[in-house]
C-alpha cells in the first residue's frame, strides 16, 4: 500500500473526488432531460473509481487520452466544473468553446487530448504522444482510457503492438464495464480475460477490481512507475460497471434489472464512505459539508454556463485551420 | 413545489406518451426514482424525477401522448410546501400555457388548426389553407414559417418551354448580344453543337461602332455620352416607377456614432501620401458590402418571381452627373476588397462616370446599391430599389448630436443610416440585423 | 541565378526530405517498408544510413496505428513525415485522418492543432489492377481541416514537402507513382515552394486546361499537340487540391472562356466535379462553352493493358475533348 493511501485526508479527498463527479453527472442527466444539454450524453456513474484512481498516479506534466465518456477524467485531471458544464451547454466559455460537447472534452492546460467519440480511436494518438516523449527523451507517460469493447477493433492490437514494439510509455487503462454500448463482452469476444490478449503483447497487465478506489490507486501507481522507469506500456483493467443506461435514450433492453442493482451494493462511493466510516476517518458532519462543497461547485458551474455566450455564428469557419503559426 | 416534466432523452425526442404511472399522489419520491414509463417512437423508456418530495398531483394520464416540456406532474418538494398554482421553477423550458393538462386525448376531428396569430394573418396573406399545413412548433402548432414553406410548395409550375428548337448560346455570347443589341436569331454559330460563341456575336456585331448598352435585366440606367443632356431621368423615371409599383419597399434607419470611424481615419490619413488618402464615403462602402455579405437577404436578385442570392457583393454606387441624372455602376466583390482599393474603385468610377466612360457590366452587375446623400443635407433617406435588386442603402449627412453611452452623455457625429429593402427577399428583423451589422462594423474601423 | 541539374522527381523528393531531417531536428520519417528496404519507391533509399534507425522510423503493416501515431507525436512536439505506402492502404488509416487529423483542432476549440505531413503514392497506369490504381485525392479534398497537395512538377516534389513541414495543419500529399522516374532540369538552389496558389504552366487564349499530380504532363503534351492544330491552350496546375486555388481557375477561365478539367480520379463526385461547379458559380457569363472533362472512367481499374488504357485519362482523349470545347471556331 502507497504510503498515501494511509493518510485520513489523502483518503477523504479519494472520496470528494468520486462524490464530486457522480453529483455532477447526476445533474448532467437532469439538465439533459430539460434541455440544456444535448447531443449524445454518456455517464460515468458508477465507475468513478477508475478515473480517480488512475488519475492519481499522473504528474501535472504527463499526458490523458480519453473516451467519449470521459466527464469524470475531465474532472479527476483537473478541467474545472464550470469550463466542462459550459462546453456541455454549448457556450464559448467551456473549454472548447461549444466546438466539442460532451464527447469531445479537450484542455491544453492538463494534457488532456480529447474525448474521443470513435471506439478504439484514441489509442494510435496516444501511442504517437508517448512516441514523442520517448524521442524527445521526456520523462512522461500518456494515459490513456478505452473501453473493454475498443478491444474488439483492430486500433486495440494495432497500438499494444507498437507500443510493446518501440516501448512506449503509455498507459493503457481498460474500463471493462462489461457492456460495448448493449453488447455484452462475452457475445463480443471468444477471450474474456482482457489481460490475456495484453500479454499476447509481451506487454505487463494487471486486473484489478475497479469499483475499489484504494485498489486502483495502488495498481495505478504500480503500473506508472514500470512506464515512468523505461519498461514500455502496461495494460491495466479496471473491472467495473456502469450504473446508468449507456446514453439517455437507451431503454436497457440487454441487461437485467437484477445484475445492475447486484453491481450497485459494490457502489464504488458507498463502500470507500464505509470504509472510511468505519475508520473513523468521517462522520456525519465531514459528509454533510462535503455535500455542501460539492453542490456549491456544481451549481456554480451551472450557474456560469447559464451565463455563458454563444459562439456567434460568423465565426463558424474558424478551427478548421490554425490561426496562428506552428511553433 | 415543482413541476416534472415530459423528458427529453434525445434530439430525435419530441413527444412521448405516458404508459404507465409508478406512481400516485401521496406518494413519497426521492431524486433519481423511476416515476413514469414513457413509450417514444424509439423505445419504452423509465423516466427518472429529479426532485425529492411528495406527489401532489399527476396532470396527464396513462395513455395520453404529450410533447417534451409538457408538465406531467406536480411535486410538492421538502423545501416549499405544495401550493396550488403551479410556478415553472425548474430550468427546463417554459411549458406551453396552452398545453395546461388536458383530461383525454385529443379529438380527432379537430375543427380548428392550431396556428400561431402570425401564421394565421400570413395564411389569409397568401391564400394558405391551415387545414392542410403541417405544423412544428410547439405542440404542432403551424409557424408563420410552416405557412410559407407550404406557400413555397404549391409555387407555380415552372413555364412550359417555348416552341421549336431553342438557341443554343453560350453564356458569353448572350451577355455580348444584350450589351450590343444583337438578335441572336440572325447569328449563324459555329461552337460546340452550333451553338453562338461569344466570336460569332463578335463578327456580326463589329461593323457597330459604339457600344450602346441596353440591359434587359440589370438596372437599365443610362450611360451619357459625350455629350451633355438633361437625360438621366428619362430610364431613371421609368426604372423607379417600377421599382415602386412592383416592389413591396420597406424601410428602417439607425443612427450611427461617427467618432471612431471618423478619429482612425484622421490618423490614417496621416500616414497616406496625399493621393491615397481615404475619405469617410468609402469606410461607409466597405461597412455597407461587408454587412450586404452577412446578411445575404439584402444581396442579390428578386428574379422570376424569387430572390437569387448573390454570392458577391456588388456595390452599386450611385453617383451624380455635372450633367444631371444619376447612374449606380457596380464595385464588383467590394466586400473583400481592402480598403485603399476600394477607394481607388469609387475614384475611378466617379472620374468615369462623369466623363461617360462607364464599362456595360458596371451597369448590370450590382447587386445591392449605396446612395449617399450628406453633401446634399440630407438627414435621411427613403430610397428605391434599383430592381431587380433588392435593397438600397443609404446615408445622410454627419451631424453632431448629443449621444449618450455607458450613462455619459457627449457630443458625436452622427449619421443616419437607412435601409430601404424588398420585403419578399427580407424582413424587418433581417433588415434590422443588416443596418446594426453596418453600425458595428463602423465603431472598428480599422477592421474595414 | 545558379545553373540546372538533371534530375528525377524522386531524387529531388528524397532531397526534400534529407533537407527537412537536416534543417530541424523534430522531422522524422516512419511508414512501412521506409528504412531498410529503402522505401517501396525507393525514394528513401540510403537515408536510413544517414540518420539512424530512430529518425527513418519501419513500422508495423498498421496504418492506422502509425497514422495515429504521427498524430500524437506531432501534437506533441515532433514534425513527423508519415509515409503511407499507396493511397490504397490509407483507406485503413482513414479514421485517423478524418476523425482525428482532420478534426481535433476544430473540436478542441483551437486549443490543440496538428502539424503532420501524410504522404503517399497514387494513381493509375502500372498494370496494378483494382485494389492498387486508386486515385483518391480529390476524395480527400472533400474533407475540411487538411490540406491536399498533388505535386506534378519536379521543383514541386522538390518543393512541397518543406512547406507542408512549416504548416501548422495535417498535409496530405499525393505523390502520382508514374512520376517518381519523370526527369527533367533543376534548378541548382531549388528549394521551398508555396503550396497555396496553382500555377499557370503554360498560358493560352483558346481554352483552359486543368490538370493536376500524374495528368500534368499529359496535358503538357497534349497542349503542345493542341498548337499544332492552331490551338492555343493554357495548361494550369492546380498543385493543391484543398483549399482549391479558385481565384487562379476563374481568372484563366475569364482570359479563355473555355475549359477542360484532366481529372484522374472517377467522374462521380469528383474534383473535376468541384472545379465546374466553381466555374458555373463564378464565372458563368464568362464561358463561351460548357466546360468538358477527362477523368478515369468508372470502374475499378483493370488489369489488362489495353483496358487500363482506355479507362484513364491520355493525351488523345484531352485532345480530344479539347477540339470539342472549342468547336470548329479553334
Amino acid at each position: 500500500m502507497t504510503r498515501r493511501l494511509e493518510e485520513p485526508d489523502y483518503r477523504r479527498r479519494l472520496l470528494h473526488e468520486m462524490v464530486r463527479i457522480r453529483r455532477f453527472e447526476e445533474k448532467c442527466a437532469e439538465l439533459y432531460s430539460a434541455t440544456k444539454i444535448r447531443g449524445f450524453l454518456h455517464l460515468y456513474i458508477g465507475e468513478e473509481a477508475g478515473a480517480v484512481g488512475i488519475m492519481q498516479a499522473l504528474q501535472p506534466e504527463d499526458a490523458v487520452v480519453a473516451t467519449y465518456r470521459e466527464h469524470g477524467h475531465a474532472l479527476a485531471r483537473g478541467i474545472s466544473a464550470r469550463a466542462l458544464m459550459a462546453e456541455m451547454f454549448g457556450k464559448v466559455e467551456g473549454c472548447c468553446r461549444g466546438r466539442g460537447g460532451s464527447m469531445h472534452i479537450f484542455d491544453a492546460a492538463t494534457r488532456f487530448y480529447g474525448g474521443n467519440a470513435i471506439v478504439g480511436g484514441g489509442l494510435p494518438l496516444a501511442a504517437g504522444l508517448a512516441l514523442a516523449d520517448k524521442m524527445e527523451g521526456r520523462d512522461r507517460v500518456t494515459a490513456c482510457f478505452f473501453g473493454e469493447g475498443a478491444i474488439a477493433e483492430g486500433e486495440f492490437h494495432e497500438s499494444m503492438n507498437l507500443a510493446a514494439l518501440w516501448q512506449l510509455p503509455v498507459l493503457f487503462c481498460c474500463e471493462n464495464n462489461l457492456y460495448a454500448m448493449g453488447t455484452a463482452l462475452r457475445r463480443s469476444e471468444s477471450e474474456t480475460n482482457l489481460a490475456v490478449k495484453a500479454a499476447a503483447y509481451d506487454v505487463p497487465s494487471w486486473a484489478v477490481d475497479g469499483m475499489d478506489v484504494a485498489a486502483v490507486v495502488e495498481a495505478a501507481e504500480r503500473a506508472a512507475t514500470a512506464v515512468r522507469a523505461g519498461g514500455g506500456p502496461y495494460f491495466l483493467e479496471c473491472r467495473t460497471y456502469r450504473f446508468r443506461a449507456h446514453s439517455m435514450y437507451d431503454p436497457e433492453l440487454y441487461r437485467a434489472k437484477q445484475e445492475v442493482e447486484e453491481w450497485k451494493k459494490r457502489d464504488p462511493i458507498a463502500t470507500w464512505m464505509a470504509t472510511l466510516e468505519a475508520a473513523g476517518e468521517i462522520d456525519a458532519a465531514t459528509l454533510q459539508r462535503m455535500d455542501a462543497d460539492v453542490a456549491a461547485e456544481i451549481d456554480d458551474a451551472i450557474a456560469f454556463a447559464e451565463a455563458g455566450t454563444l459562439e456567434p455564428v460568423a465565426d463558424l469557419e474558424r478551427f478548421v485551420f490554425s490561426e496562428r503559426g506552428s511553433e | 413545489m415543482a413541476e416534472f416534466l415530459m423528458p427529453s432523452l434525445g434530439a430525435d425526442m419530441t413527444e412521448g406518451t405516458v404508459t404507465r404511472w409508478l406512481v400516485q399522489p401521496g406518494d413519497h419520491v426521492d431524486r433519481g426514482d423511476i416515476v413514469v414509463e414513457v413509450e417514444t417512437d424509439k423505445a419504452d423508456m423509465e423516466v427518472e424525477i429529479f426532485e425529492a418530495g411528495t406527489i401532489e398531483q399527476l396532470l396527464v394520464p396513462q395513455g395520453e401522448k404529450v410533447p417534451v416540456g409538457t408538465p406531467l406532474a406536480i411535486v410538492a418538494t421538502a423545501a416549499a410546501p405544495a401550493a396550488r398554482v403551479a410556478l415553472p421553477e425548474t430550468s427546463g423550458p417554459a411549458p406551453p400555457l396552452a398545453e395546461a393538462p388536458k383530461p383525454a386525448a385529443p379529438s380527432p376531428a379537430a375543427p380548428r388548426p392550431r396556428a400561431t396569430p402570425t401564421a394565421r394573418i400570413r395564411a389569409r396573406e397568401l391564400g394558405v389553407d391551415l387545414a392542410a399545413v403541417h405544423g412544428t412548433g410547439v405542440a404542432g402548432a403551424i409557424t408563420r414559417q410552416d405557412v410559407e414553406h407550404a406557400a413555397l410548395r404549391r409555387a407555380p409550375e415552372p413555364a412550359p418551354r417555348a416552341e421549336g428548337r431553342r438557341l443554343l448560346v453560350s453564356p458569353r455570347a448572350r451577355l455580348l448580344a444584350g450589351e450590343r443589341g444583337i438578335d441572336l436569331a440572325t447569328v449563324t454559330g459555329s461552337g460546340p453543337g452550333g451553338s453562338i460563341t461569344a466570336g460569332d456575336v463578335e463578327r456580326v456585331a463589329a461593323p457597330t461602332a459604339v457600344a450602346a448598352p441596353s440591359l434587359p435585366s440589370g438596372p437599365a440606367v443610362e450611360v451619357p455620352s459625350g455629350r451633355p443632356r438633361a437625360a438621366g431621368r428619362g430610364p431613371i423615371a421609368a426604372l423607379m416607377e417600377r421599382s415602386n409599383r412592383e416592389i413591396p419597399h420597406y424601410y428602417l434607419g439607425i443612427e450611427v456614432d461617427m467618432s471612431r470611424a471618423l478619429d482612425w481615419l484622421k490618423a490614417e490619413n496621416r500616414k497616406r501620401p496625399v493621393p491615397d488618402r481615404i475619405l469617410a464615403s468609402a469606410l461607409l462602402l466597405k461597412a455597407t458590402a461587408l454587412a450586404a455579405h452577412e446578411v445575404p437577404e439584402v444581396n442579390g436578385y428578386f428574379i422570376d418571381g424569387g430572390f437569387q442570392p448573390s454570392a458577391t457583393v456588388n456595390l452599386g454606387v450611385a453617383i451624380s452627373l455635372r450633367q444631371g441624372g444619376l447612374v449606380a455602376p457596380a464595385i464588383l466583390d467590394a466586400s473583400a476588397m481592402p480598403l485603399g482599393e476600394l477607394m481607388r474603385r469609387l475614384q475611378d468610377l466617379v472620374a468615369r462616370a462623369r466623363a461617360g466612360r462607364l464599362r456595360a457590366s458596371e451597369m448590370s452587375s450590382g447587386t445591392i446599391t449605396v446612395t449617399n446623400l450628406g453633401e446634399q443635407g440630407v438627414d435621411f433617406v427613403y430610397g428605391v430599389i434599383y430592381p431587380p435588386q433588392v435593397a438600397l442603402v443609404g446615408f445622410g449627412k454627419v451631424t453632431e448630436r448629443p449621444w449618450a453611452e455607458a450613462g455619459m452623455l457627449g457630443v458625436r457625429p452622427v449619421i443616419t443610416a437607412s435601409l430601404a429593402a424588398d420585403h419578399r427577399a427580407s424582413d424587418g428583423h433581417r433588415g434590422g440585423q443588416f443596418l446594426a451589422t453596418v453600425a458595428k462594423l463602423l465603431q472598428e474601423p480599422e477592421h474595414l | 541565378m545558379s545553373g540546372a541539374v538533371k534530375t528525377t522527381c524522386r531524387e529531388a523528393l528524397r532531397a526534400a526530405i534529407r533537407e527537412a531531417m537536416q534543417r530541424d531536428s523534430r522531422v522524422f520519417l516512419m511508414g512501412e517498408d521506409v528504412g531498410e528496404y529503402g522505401g517501396c519507391f525507393a525514394v528513401s533509399k540510403g537515408l536510413l544510413d544517414e540518420f539512424g534507425p530512430e529518425r527513418i522510423r519501419d513500422t508495423p503493416l498498421s496504418e492506422s496505428v502509425f497514422v495515429g501515431a504521427g498524430i500524437g507525436a506531432a501534437m506533441n512536439g515532433l514534425r513527423p513525415i508519415v509515409e503511407v505506402m499507396t493511397v490504397n492502404f490509407s483507406l485503413l488509416a482513414l479514421d485517423q485522418i478524418l476523425n482525428n487529423a482532420a478534426t481535433i483542432l476544430h473540436m478542441s476549440g483551437g486549443q490543440f492543432n496538428v502539424p503532420l505531413v501524410i504522404r503517399m503514392a497514387t494513381g493509375g497506369g502500372r498494370q496494378l489492377a483494382a485494389q492498387h490504381s486508386h486515385s483518391l485525392e480529390g476524395w480527400y479534398a472533400h474533407i475540411p481541416g487538411i490540406k491536399v497537395l498533388t505535386p506534378g512538377t519536379i521543383e514541386d516534389f522538390r518543393g512541397m514537402l518543406w512547406t507542408a513541414l512549416e504548416d501548422p495543419d495535417p498535409v496530405l500529399i499525393f505523390e502520382n507513382a508514374l512520376l517518381y522516374n519523370l526527369e527533367g532540369e533543376l534548378a541548382e538552389d531549388a528549394g521551398p515552394v508555396d503550396i497555396s496558389k496553382a500555377r499557370v504552366l503554360r498560358s493560352g487564349t483558346s481554352l483552359s486546361l486543368f490538370s493536376y499530380g500524374g495528368s500534368i504532363p499529359k496535358t503538357l503534351e497534349a497542349a503542345v499537340q493542341l498548337e499544332s492544330r492552331g490551338i492555343d491552350p493554357e495548361v494550369v496546375d492546380l498543385r493543391t487540391l484543398r483549399p482549391l486555388d479558385t481565384a487562379t481557375i476563374i481568372d484563366s477561365v475569364r482570359r479563355t472562356h473555355r475549359a477542360v478539367i484532366v481529372d484522374e480520379g472517377w467522374r462521380s463526385g469528383s474534383i473535376s466535379a468541384e472545379i465546374m461547379a466553381r466555374i458555373m458559380e463564378e464565372s458563368f457569363y464568362e464561358l463561351d462553352a460548357p466546360v468538358a472533362r477527362v477523368c478515369t472512367a468508372e470502374v475499378p481499374l483493370p488489369y489488362a493493358k489495353q483496358m487500363e488504357d482506355a479507362a484513364l485519362p491520355r493525351v488523345e482523349t484531352i485532345i480530344e475533348a479539347a477540339m470539342n470545347v472549342v468547336g470548329g471556331n479553334g
